[in-house]
């Protein structure tokens, strides 16, 4: 080892570290910004020092440049504009896309270490079988993110696209990528394999995806995090680049665990979400036992809601994926800054998978300025539900289903919101038509449980405003 | 070469540990940005691109070099814009109006 490498070694070695301190950093909302910022830094030290190992080891020559240079740029303005631009609602879908391309990144590095190969003999298996491996995990992620930005989206059905003999396509075409992929490793680099390769795992990649429900694919998008981190990774054994493969398995650990968090908060296992995509169960009990029954239902007005309110001195709002569906945000927010303006203590009680993925809920509400020492985790909710006179729940079912205490049904042994401990309920919901488990909620039937039939955004504006006349007059 | 692979091998699953050592400390509150802000990290593959076009002398190395270096660029500078968008929106606790006290680092 060179001097030079040593120390180009060193530097990939620091804006690794970098990474991991700026990671670390985001464990607090006063210090993550700045840990995103750290990690940024780690990023231009990489890059850096890539164009300068690069330059001095192999040079290149102009047009290999020039392509890089008019990619790089019309690749960083779309991902700035798209960036600047998206919805917050809509921030599921915009990662789901940035994960796509870092996969189909990482597939074409590998893709193109190989064809720079393709003159040699034989490649060393220590190479060939983190390329094909790249090809594969970075083609999936590519073709299945862009699915699944699409089902988020709602371009794509979300409800689970299968049609006869789509178990047996799969399986065949993940065998031929399989296949392909095997014989790649061995003789001398041939290019129509690795191309078959990359065919079959796109193809596989929207196959994976497409029977996967919609309320099942930011479960999904977080799992593909994962596997372009693996990808990632693999690219940084192909092409021997530690600072790949530090960042892909900083990655891989990171999708792991959010997926496998988001899986236990849905009560439902990764398999299950993967699996119930390949054609087994995935249908929703339809909605009719009783779900238009309003017999033991007491009815609320806006103007019941806004005296209950007023009244009350500790309120817990429960947001649920309801408000992020009607883009309520700053309704509840104008809200509970009337009611804190008021004197009364209102806070959010925020459940894991409130919203469309992990967290959306938090990010919601902070862009209505909803400052977050405000928003409680689930654990912190739960142990102040029981001194909150209101709960008031907009827009969420399942999360706040008491059943899931009990064995023997769909949410049996999810966390879920105590709601039901509070001293009175009230819920903001469109009808009585049950959540994504497809059971009826008892906390609905409550004698303590009010319920205001209303579209999240218009029935917060109007509970506003019937709050401003008690508070003024 | 084994010996390369064994070192990288050894990075690979130390980071990996770190990584849930890491994250499984961030609370569900930051998950969403925290996933963005990871997802921007594996944009370090840009440098994979960078290496690429470095050794590129085909047509067809020339073409992967421009749809590595344009899908790379995406995920890397929007991924930090977009995790730096969510993140400032998050405002301090009790600081109820003007920010303007104090620095606006936070």
């Amino acid at each position: 080892m060179s001097t030079f490498d040593f120390l180009v070694g060193i530097v990939y070695l620091a804006s690794a570290t970098l990474f991991v301190v700026g990671l670390h950093m985001m464990r607090a909302p006063s210090t993550a910004r700045r840990g995103n910022l750290i990690s940024a830094g780690g990023m231009v030290i990489a890059v850096l020092t890539t164009i300068v190992f690069a330059t001095v080891n192999a040079g290149g020559n102009w047009i290999g440049w020039a392509a890089l240079i008019v990619g790089v740029a019309v690749g960083a303005v779309y991902g700035v504009v798209q960036a600047r631009t998206v919805q917050m609602t809509s921030i599921p879908q915009l990662v789901s896309i940035f994960n796509a391309v870092g996969g189909g990144a990482a597939a074409a590095v590998a893709f193109a270490e190989f064809v720079a190969h393709t003159d040699h003999t034989q490649l060393d298996l220590t190479v060939s079988i983190p390329i094909v491996l790249d090809v594969l995990i970075g083609s999936i992620t590519f073709a299945g993110s862009l699915i699944a930005a699409g089902k988020l989206q709602g371009i794509i059905s979300g409800k689970p696209l299968t049609f006869p003999g789509a178990r047996v396509l799969n399986v065949l075409v993940a065998l031929i990528a399989l296949g392909a992929a095997v014989l790649a490793l061995f003789g001398a680099p041939n290019l129509p394999l690795l191309l078959v390769v990359l065919v079959a795992s796109l193809i596989f990649g929207v196959l994976m995806v497409l029977p996967i429900g919609g309320a099942d694919a930011p479960v999904v998008v977080s799992l593909l995090n994962a596997f372009t981190g693996l990808a990632v990774a693999m690219a940084g054994f192909a092409i021997n680049s530690q600072a790949l493969i530090i960042a892909g398995a900083l990655v891989g650990a990171a999708g792991t665990i959010l997926t496998l968090q988001m899986a236990k908060a849905m009560n439902r296992s990764v398999g299950a979400i993967i699996l119930g995509g390949f054609g087994t169960a995935d249908v929703k009990t339809s909605a009719g036992s009783g779900s238009d029954d309003l017999t033991n239902v007491r009815q609320l007005t806006a103007d019941d809601v806004a005296i209950q309110l007023a009244y009350a001195q500790h309120v817990l709002i429960a947001p649920g994926f309801g408000l992020a569906a009607a883009q309520a945000q700053h309704e509840v927010a104008e809200l509970a800054k009337l009611l804190t303006d008021h004197g009364v203590d209102v806070k959010y009680a925020i459940h894991p998978v409130a919203g469309r993925m992990p967290g959306h809920m938090n990010v919601l509400l902070a862009e209505a300025n909803v400052p977050y020492d405000q928003m409680l985790q689930l654990d912190e909710a739960n142990a102040a539900f029981g001194n909150c006179d209101v709960a008031l729940v907009v827009g969420a079912n399942d999360v706040c289903n008491p059943d899931a205490r009990k064995p023997g049904n769909a949410v049996s042994g999810m966390p879920i919101l105590d709601v039901d401990h509070a001293k009175s309920v009230v819920v903001i919901k469109r009808s009585m038509s049950p959540g994504y488990a497809g059971i009826s909620n008892p906390l609905f039937t409550d004698p303590k449980t009010g319920m205001f039939f209303a579209d999240a955004k218009q029935g917060l504006a109007d509970i506003t405003t019937a709050v401003k006349e008690y508070v003024t007059a | 070469m084994i010996e390369t692979l064994f070192g990288n091998l050894a990075i690979f699953v130390l980071s990996l540990l770190v990584g849930v050592e890491v994250i499984s400390k961030i609370p569900s509150t930051l998950h969403t940005p925290m996933m963005s802000g990871s997802n921007a990290i594996h944009g370090v593959v840009i440098a994979g691109a960078i290496t690429i076009a470095s050794v590129a002398n085909s047509p067809a190395g020339y073409v992967l070099t421009f749809i590595a270096g344009v899908l790379a660029a995406a995920n890397v500078f929007g991924g930090y814009v977009v995790t730096d968008r969510m993140l400032q929106m998050f405002t301090r606790p009790t600081s109820a109006k003007p920010e303007t006290s104090k620095k606006d680092v936070s």
